[in-house]
């Protein structure tokens, strides 16, 4: 990279090798059949319906939004767990979809996931050893002794007693289990790992353990996390950069900073005011926007803005045409009719009401 | 739309002369029988409620805050559950000493509870209306025709659309919001004196958490009733309470009012549990976590609870368990230390 790339990066488009991971145009819909035996595809849920965004290399990207909107799938889509319907996912520069099974694994120890419910994700019938050992024999990046040699390495580098490799998953709590899911995710020595609501099933106290774990961990190795959450407090102090999803499309991505203080989509607006705030003195102050309603479905999302249903600015224009994914600023993209060229949220802007 | 529709309800507080009062528990303390060993879930807890006001119980979970609130309405299963002693003085009567059919009266007409999961906290094979109308005619001896016009009443007042259409629909059929908006019409549905809210939004998402707060906020000022609202989220209780009470372990480790706890916490829990929580107004760089691990509750603490996870630790915290007492005015904490000097309290 040159001088001057490198004093541009933050706010213009970042230099080409700068970019780990970039997601064009992704789109993953599942289809919805009916019949038993001879299975008729009646329609699709649009879980994922055609996003792009990139990640650079050691940043942290978090991906908002409620439950439902998408945010889970695009994380597995990314991996290729789920083969994506159309688009194209560059890790690396090297294109995931469409490689072949062999390919694919390689590139796999290159990125890793860390899952929700720590509960769930771990084999009750395996001792953690066992788990975290696992994808170095399937991979054979060491083997033998070294393999225990390792496992007891990454316990440590956790926070675990290497003495526990012997125990099984029921024996520890909630957040020693995000822990072991942790050192399964490094065991590989990854570039990217995709943390899908690591600490949502967490207690408070435990979240800020598992949190500045991850933290510490990416300034030891340089990792880039994709972190996917509904927690916005959590996704402020923990990400460089944040995009909101809704409804299988983002709706804004931004600096982390300039997203929490001035948010332009009206959908990012309502999410950032429900948040509570834990500051009596500070709730006293704060007016809510309430959105009205539920998430439509994304098997039938609405014509035009998906968030159109439920926002309290929608015009004519909203209903008809989809909006543009734009960088409004420097950095900062928008998909709204109303936010206008300067970044400002002017309503009226279609010259027709509602 | 009046929401208090018997306006001279014979259990208003006024007309029963009885000072704001409305529930005073005492030492309530509450045991399972496991096949590990016996569970100290809540360890004498005392704590009260007046009239119209909101208090919040916070903890984290297995700290006894749900088991406290079952108790005492004896919603504990007996066995394996026990609760070993204590008093719970609503409106001058003890809970735990009224006859089955005493209980039965207070429990969801002059108390009712909306619980977490709106999914299985209702009968999935009976219409939302059908579950609406049944208290109506048990405890306000409502006829069918009366029950049902009150119950699309009831529904519209909680903001469901078109109500009157859909008390024949199952709870299936409504989204995880409009069916805790549902539970929530249920509980009004005899204008209780208290609402007991346990983590009713948890499992909802944050703009529809919005929504139902609001709605509770509204239907307070309306009605009058006294909350206690339990939950993990010191988020949502900064904004809903005017009292908070902190549990761990299966105590009360610290109460104060809602502005002083979160400006002055007095006890190194309360004050780990405050630093470890991001903050969406501004940036903190590290999160203070505690750490271990919440303690298993197998054996009655002889010392302070917390003693083996906190950095104000002195030898008297591992010998003696502290009680909950005033450390400041309308403040109480329960904690050998004077967190301000770091030295024990005189």
């Amino acid at each position: 990279m040159t001088e001057a790339a490198a004093i541009e990066a933050p706010v213009a488009a970042a230099a080409p090798d700068d970019i780990l991971l970039r997601v064009d145009h992704l789109v993953k819909h599942f289809p919805i059949t009916r019949g038993i035996i001879i299975q008729r595809v009646i329609g699709a849920v649009r879980a994922v319906d055609d996003i792009s965004f990139e990640v650079r290399r050691g940043e942290t990207f978090g991906l908002v939004g409620e439950s439902g909107c998408g945010k889970s799938t695009t994380g597995r889509t990314i991996l290729q767990l789920y083969p994506p319907t159309s688009g194209h996912v560059y890790f690396e520069g090297q294109d995931l979809v469409g490689l072949n099974g062999n390919d694919m694994r390689r590139m796999r120890r290159r990125m890793q996931m860390i899952f929700q419910d720590p509960y769930a994700s771990l084999n009750p019938r395996m001792t953690v050893g066992e788990i975290i050992g696992e994808p170095l024999i399937v991979h054979q990046t060491v083997r033998g002794p070294a393999i225990l040699q390792r496992v007891d390495e990454l316990l440590e580098l956790v926070g675990l007693n290497p003495a526990f490799s012997n125990r099984y998953p029921h024996e520890f709590s909630g957040g020693q289990r995000q822990r072991i899911g942790v050192a399964r995710a490094l065991a590989l020595n990854p570039a990217f790992i995709v943390c899908d609501e690591p600490i949502s099933a967490l207690d408070v106290s435990i979240q800020a353990q598992v949190v500045n774990l991850l933290d510490d961990l990416q300034d030891k190795f340089g990792l880039t996390y994709l972190f996917i959450a509904h927690d916005l407090s959590m996704v402020r102090h923990i990400c460089d950069r944040v995009a909101v999803m809704y409804l299988g499309v983002l709706v804004e991505q931004a600096e982390r900073d300039e997203l929490y203080t001035q948010p332009l989509h009206p959908y990012s607006q309502a999410l950032l005011s429900a948040v509570p705030v834990a500051d009596p003195q500070v709730e006293e102050k704060r007016k809510r926007i309430i959105l009205e309603g539920d998430v439509p479905s994304p098997a039938n999302p609405p014509s035009g803005c998906r968030f159109r249903t439920r926002c309290w600015l929608a015009e004519k224009v909203c209903a008809e045409k989809v909006p543009a994914w734009r960088e409004i600023l420097p950095g900062h993209w928008v998909a709204c009719h109303l936010v206008d060229s300067s970044g400002a949220l002017t309503p009226g802007v279609s010259g027709e009401g509602r | 739309m009046a929401i208090l529709q018997q306006e001279s309800s014979p259990r208003m507080l006024r007309d029963l002369g009885t000072s704001p009062r409305v529930l005073d528990v005492t030492d309530l303390a509450t045991q399972f029988k496991t096949s590990d060993g016996v569970v100290h879930a809540v360890n004498g807890v005392s704590f009260h409620l007046d009239a119209g006001e909101t208090l919040g119980i916070v903890g984290e979970s297995g700290c006894g805050k749900t088991v406290t609130v079952l108790s005492m309405l004896r919603l504990i299963p007996e066995p394996p559950g026990r609760v070993i002693r204590g008093q719970a003085v609503f409106l001058g009567k003890d809970l735990l000493k009224m006859t089955p059919d005493e209980i039965r009266q207070v429990r969801g007409a002059q108390i009712a509870m909306v619980f977490q999961d709106p999914m299985t906290s209702f009968n999935p094979v009976l219409t939302i209306g059908r579950q609406l109308t049944e208290p109506l005619e048990i405890h306000l001896g409502m006829t069918g025709k009366q029950a049902n016009a009150r119950a699309a009443e009831l529904l519209e007042i909680v903001g469901i659309p078109k109500a009157a259409d859909r008390l024949g629909d199952y709870p299936h059929q409504f989204s995880g919001g409009m069916r805790q908006r549902v539970m929530i019409a249920m509980a009004l549905s005899c204008t209780p004196q208290i609402l007991i809210a346990d983590e009713p939004t948890t499992a909802l998402d944050v703009t529809i958490q919005a929504q139902i707060v609001e709605l509770v906020k509204r239907l307070r000022d309306e009605i009058g009733m006294a909350i206690i609202w339990i939950t993990h989220d010191l988020g949502i209780i900064a904004g809903l309470a005017q009292r908070v009470a902190v549990m761990y372990g299966g105590y009360i480790i610290e109460h104060a009012p809602v502005r002083e706890l979160y400006a002055n916490p007095l006890h190194p829990y309360t004050i780990g549990l405050i630093g470890s929580l991001p903050r969406l107004d501004r940036r903190r760089e590290r999160l203070e976590s505690i750490d271990g691990l919440p303690p298993t509750l197998y054996e009655e603490p002889k010392y302070c609870p917390f003693a083996d996870r906190c950095t104000f630790v002195h030898d008297r915290c591992r010998q003696e368990n502290p009680p909950l007492i005033q450390v400041a005015p309308h403040h109480e904490a329960a904690c050998w230390v004077d967190v301000r000097t770091g030295g024990l309290r005189a």
